[in-house]
């Protein structure tokens, strides 16, 4: 379990996290959605330390991050942000072997070289792997990024807006990978993302930020309601079941 | 052709230059000639080893290929320096003060910029390293500045051996500084190489490092004062020499197509001794000692740096 106890944070004097609290589950996909500049992506940064906390404590399986050697935590928790430029010619294969890192510390063992095999299997990367990453698209290098974070072979995975700049059908296909990874390896992941209708067919719990603190949470049946989501973006939502997912209307 | 196969063709190259620099034109006393030109040599390895390492560390941390180690003032500290020692005392004392003192002040104060330097930066958590590219440019624009200000001041005979020392040369180094800067610059890659597995990692970037399990701070700290303190030895001992890493490390990157830096640093230290023997040469045979070394590299570098700016510009 990831608990997050009256965490600040500040850049400059402006306050962009401001004393926030929550748990989040295990086994689930939890989606932090909200405005731009709501603090979302800061408080996922600071999750994973790539952002140090003014105040408050991160605990991760009970182990508060500050006290937890980095080396550890990288067996426990991964991250991947939203823009990956990488200045070196890799291919995907050797970057998903950078995900081994942690464990190998760069002497891989056959061990290693199999989970390597196994990621990019799970994202149907096989036929590619050989190729270098600035040949790839967009949906194929997200998805060698994701086979990085699989390698890595963490309990906890945040992903910050996994789903930028990909079509419909790399998102679609992207997020399936996700719950797939839940239900079937039991992992618990950490989103942000920005396409509420995603947020709501994919995620077991929703948490809204605004203004560096948490508005509401909670499953996604009460947090897809016009009310909430009115609350939360200041704009008018129409919610309609569609094969029992409920989709939100705003375009117009 | 694999890396392997390259770096061994490298390696042969490297070993041929040195026999034939060692064993060209040997007239009179062999002994005196070889023991002359191996001194050389041991210098000209030392120097060509700690700029390729330094650079290639330092590119792989600043996320950058046409950066070099001098961004952060160190030669224009150097520079200021060897100016103040001539404007206090006169050029005479350049060449009077013993060689072992004058390098250990050289090295010391190098090393104690950098480290306050570092400090300052380290001292404010998560502080961007361009923060400290920046502030170290300023400080060597102030120094150079500095230094162009006692230039004028000065008799100009004094400013002429002065600026006999402002360019890397080869032909002074003596036995006792040699012995120093080995001792310097062997301890301190014995010291940083078991941080060399992180610079694979580090090359993809601060967050993928982190998340990765390096203590990212921590690591940086000390490459940075491992850089510094490889950069202050071989500026001291034979000159203002660093535009050489930008070169080394950028062909090492071409003719090397793998990622990993135990090869990359092996590779750009071979072309690095090959360009400063095969510089050497041609300042000793084809110039016969009407230029010095850092001319023949700043030519080749600068060219060199043109064509890497224009190729850039390109790809985008």
């Amino acid at each position: 379990m990831v608990e997050v106890r009256g965490v600040s944070k500040q850049y400059g004097n402006k306050t962009v996290i401001d004393s926030v609290s929550l748990q989040i589950a295990k086994g689930k996909i939890t989606s932090f959605i909200g405005p731009n500049g709501a603090g979302k992506s800061t408080l996922l940064s600071m999750i994973s330390r790539l952002l140090t906390k003014d105040t408050g404590e991160i605990y991760i399986d009970g182990v508060e991050i500050g006290k937890c050697k980095s080396n550890e935590l990288a067996k426990k928790i991964s991250i991947l942000k939203q823009s990956n430029n990488i200045n070196i010619r890799l291919t995907i294969r050797e970057l998903v072997s950078f995900g081994r890192f942690p464990y190998s510390q760069g002497n891989m063992t056959k061990g290693d070289w199999k989970y390597v095999d196994e990621a990019i299997a799970y994202m149907e990367l096989e036929d590619i792997q050989h190729k270098y990453l600035d040949q790839l698209s967009g949906g194929q290098r997200q998805r060698a990024y994701i086979a990085m974070v699989l390698a890595q072979n963490t309990e906890y995975i945040l992903l910050d807006e996994p789903l930028n700049n990909l079509d419909m059908k790399h998102s679609v296909q992207i997020m399936k990978v996700l719950r797939r990874l839940v239900d079937e390896l039991g992992k618990t992941i950490i989103l942000v993302i920005h396409d509420i209708n995603f947020a709501s067919c994919y995620s077991d719990y929703i948490v809204a930020l605004k203004d560096g603190a948490v508005v509401k949470e909670g499953h996604v049946d009460e947090m897809i309601a016009s009310n909430v989501l009115k609350d939360i973006y200041e704009m008018d939502f129409h919610i309609q079941n569609v094969n029992s997912n409920r989709i939100c209307v705003y375009y117009a | 052709m694999n890396d392997k196969a390259r770096l061994g063709i490298l390696a042969i190259l490297s070993a041929a230059i040195v026999a034939i620099f060692l064993f060209a034109n040997v007239e009179g006393d062999w002994s005196y000639v070889l023991e002359r030109r191996s001194i050389k040599i041991v210098a000209i390895v030392l120097t060509g080893v700690a700029i390729a390492y330094s650079t290639v560390m330092f590119q792989t941390i600043t996320n950058n290929k046409i950066l070099t180690p001098s961004i952060i003032g160190l030669d224009s500290l150097y520079s200021l320096f060897q100016t103040f020692i001539v404007f206090l005392f006169g050029a005479t004392s350049l060449t009077t003060m013993s060689r072992n003192v004058h390098f250990l002040l050289s090295v010391g104060l190098m090393v104690i910029f950098a480290a306050f330097l570092f400090k300052f930066l380290f001292k404010r958590e998560g502080q961007n390293i361009y923060y400290l590219l920046l502030v170290g440019l300023i400080f060597g624009t102030f120094f150079q500045s500095v230094s162009g200000f006692m230039e004028v001041l000065i008799d100009p005979n004094d400013f002429q051996a002065l600026q006999d020392k402002m360019f890397a040369t080869f032909n002074n180094v003596n036995k006792d500084i040699l012995v120093l800067a080995i001792v310097g610059v062997l301890a301190t890659i014995g010291y940083s190489y078991r941080h060399l597995k992180f610079l694979d990692v580090l090359s993809l970037g601060k967050e993928h490092a982190i998340n990765l399990g390096i203590e990212y701070d921590h690591v940086v700290k000390r490459l940075l004062i491992v850089i510094a303190v490889l950069t202050s030895i071989a500026t001291a001992l034979v000159g203002p020499i660093t535009f050489l890493g930008l070169l080394v490390a950028n062909v090492a990157y071409q003719v090397l197509k793998t990622y990993q830096h135990k090869w990359l640093i092996l590779g750009a230290s071979l072309i690095s001794v090959i360009a400063l023997v095969g510089g050497q040469f041609i300042v000793e045979h084809v110039f016969t000692f009407s230029t010095t070394i850092s001319v023949i590299i700043n030519f080749v570098g600068g060219v060199y740096f043109l064509y890497l700016l224009l190729k850039e510009n390109k790809s985008w």
